[in-house]
């Protein structure tokens, strides 16, 4: 199953789950059912579930905080999350301020969905990954797609979270297969965290979101089979708040370490987590914890500029090698 | 029985014992009075019924209590006492109590009041958001209003506008009217003075029940601010030349006394509120729902 068909079939689920769930958006009736496809066939299913909005990503976030305020259970699809932006005030002044501020916690199940990432050409407007915006924010949780989580798995926890929260999810994954894993490899998930090793420990540990998992494995794959390097491949399901205690545990036997993500340099998530291990393992930490990402860049259109700018399997592999020196 | 009156004075007093506190050093932070707009809340408040969602703004209090009886909890949000209505969390502008929800970003709430009226719709409750002259100047105000009529929901969009944003005259600010904005979006919209409490219940009466059966509305006040926009900080002269319901209502039989009970009553609200000990905030408490 592609990862695609996996999130729709976990969207079809909740809205099956739960009449007073909706999902708002912008072209995602059928039978066009949503710029990338992960909305098909809801609308038919669903009718009056499934509302199609214009161009008004503001009132669309906000809407489906006034629902969630409600008690009802909201996912809103952003067709771009570069467009995220223009739901900032929502998302960050509204819905993560309405669970915190008002001196109780209240609960709400809100969830921007947001197509992210580049690799596709569609140049500096559409390939942005904004995670490192949305870190830090109090009241906001941020998950990331993964081909190793199962999405019907992710949508329950958010969903059980009653936390408002965005979900990037790297438009490259949805035409891959889930849980497809190189066989040099085995995985395991515990606690929505996903792991990737070999049976031996791991000279170098690479933590990185769901988007980067098929770099991050080519650049392990290289890295094994013509140095004899070995990596462990950590993907948590949550970029934030996170979860950090599984993640020391595993770096503390590591050599290095090292975060790879899209975003380009400057304020990333990567140097959060960086400062977590840091703290925890100063003194055990045999180098510092190093970061990979896209370049301090727009994201250029053409090809062979955009590859010059996004992160890659070769910027992992290079990174690995750094900081193993 | 609470009067309109008492409701009047007692939301006045309470405005002029915060900027009496402010002054005296015994308040945290800024406020917003809604000095000269009383009658606006007071003459829509048995209009909006339990199951109805007033989204209120930064300039509150008055939309705070003609909704609930509780100058106290009110106060002790302001102050940050024990028995605050959101611990003293939110403060002045962000309160959250049943079918009732304050926050402090011009046009912020609109969209959400659109959501709320969208999970309203057909049950004959509506959304109601409060919003000034000077939220016009924001774009999530339009995206709204187009959402509000396309899908028919029950929003009531109540203006208050007193001619000036902080201190900007509306004329420096808006091109065009509200009017004319709303007919660009076939929502209907009504003009209406804000003197007599019984004359807009009986022009509102008819117009608020066509909301709740889907047709959202624009109700546009014309209001007098005559405090500061929170406080020191009015740079009109002639205010005290504004009109002023309180100045002429003076001579109705039995203001001075509903007048001496609303001041009393303040007082001893205030009083009672500061000898209260600290608010605690029970931050992870899973609490009431809005």
């Amino acid at each position: 199953m592609r990862v695609v068909e996996n999130l729709n079939q976990a969207l079809h689920e909740v809205l099956a789950a739960n009449p007073r769930a909706f999902l708002l958006g912008e072209d995602v009736l059928d039978p066009y059912g949503g710029a990338f496809k992960v909305t098909r066939g809801l609308s038919t299913s669903f009718p009056s579930q499934v509302i199609t909005t214009p161009i008004s990503e503001s009132a669309i976030t906000g809407v489906g905080a006034g629902l969630a305020l409600c008690g009802d259970t909201a996912i809103v699809e952003i067709m771009f999350s570069d467009f995220v932006t223009l739901a900032f005030d929502q998302i960050v002044n509204f819905a993560a301020k309405s669970v915190s501020m008002y001196g109780t916690r209240v609960p709400m199940r809100l969830i921007v969905r947001l197509p992210t990432g580049g690799g596709r050409g569609y140049g500096p407007t559409h390939s942005q990954s904004l995670q490192k915006h949305f870190i830090g924010v109090p009241g906001l949780d941020v998950y990331e797609m993964s081909p190793l989580h199962d999405n019907r798995d992710v949508l329950a926890r958010m969903i059980a979270a009653e936390r408002p929260c965005v979900f990037f999810e790297d438009k490259v994954l949805y035409t891959k297969r889930m849980h497809e894993v190189d066989d040099l490899f085995t995985w395991d998930l515990t606690d929505g965290l996903a792991r990737v090793h070999v049976d031996t420990p791991p000279d170098c540990v690479i933590i990185a979101p769901g988007g980067v998992t098929h770099r991050a494995l080519a650049a392990m794959r290289r890295l094994l089979l013509e140095q004899e390097i070995v990596c462990t491949l950590l993907v948590p399901s949550r970029l934030h708040p996170l979860d950090a205690a599984p993640l020391v545990a595993v770096a503390r036997e590591a050599k290095s370490v090292v975060v790879a993500e899209e975003s380009t340099a400057g304020g990333t998530w990567g140097a959060e987590v960086a400062h977590v291990l840091h703290r925890e393992l100063w003194g055990v930490l045999r180098n510092p914890v190093a970061l990979a990402h896209s370049a301090d860049s727009i994201i250029p259109t053409a090809g062979h500029l955009e590859r010059a700018v996004l992160l890659t399997e070769t910027t992992i592999h290079d990174t690995v090698l750094e900081s193993l020196k | 029985m609470t009067t309109d009156l008492d409701r009047l004075l007692l939301i006045r007093h309470f405005e002029h014992a915060l900027l009496d506190l402010f002054a005296k050093g015994e308040l945290n932070g800024t406020t917003h009075t809604c000095l000269g707009q009383e009658i606006v809340p007071v003459a829509l408040a048995p209009l909006l019924g339990p199951d109805d969602r007033v989204f209120s703004n930064h300039r509150g209090h008055g939309h705070y209590l003609a909704r609930f009886d509780d100058p106290a909890g009110l106060l002790a949000e302001i102050m940050g006492r024990e028995g605050a209505v959101c611990d003293g969390v939110g403060g002045s502008q962000h309160i959250l109590r049943e079918g009732y929800l304050s926050t402090g970003v011009q046009g912020e709430s609109l969209p959400v009041a659109v959501g709320a009226a969208l999970h309203l719709r057909g049950s004959g409750a509506l959304a109601c958001a409060y919003i000034g002259d000077g939220t016009w100047g924001e774009g999530a105000v339009y995206e709204s209003l187009n959402l509000a009529a396309l899908w028919g929901l029950p929003l009531l969009v109540v203006v208050e506008h007193n001619g000036i944003a902080q201190t900007t005259p509306t004329e420096l600010a808006m091109s065009g009217t509200i009017a004319a904005r709303c007919a660009a979006f076939g929502v209907a919209h009504t003009a209406l003075p804000a003197d007599d409490v019984s004359e807009i219940r009986t022009v509102l009466t008819p117009l608020v029940s066509a909301v709740r059966t889907g047709s959202p509305l624009v109700v546009e006040f014309a209001v007098n601010r005559l405090g500061p926009h929170s406080k020191g900080d009015d740079t009109r002269s002639g205010v005290s030349e504004l009109r002023d319901w309180y100045r002429e209502m003076s001579d109705v039989a039995g203001f001075a006394e509903a007048d001496a009970r609303a001041r009393d009553l303040v007082g001893s609200v205030v009083r009672e509120v500061k000898a209260r000990p600290l608010s605690t905030w029970g931050r992870h408490a899973v609490g009431r729902d809005a």
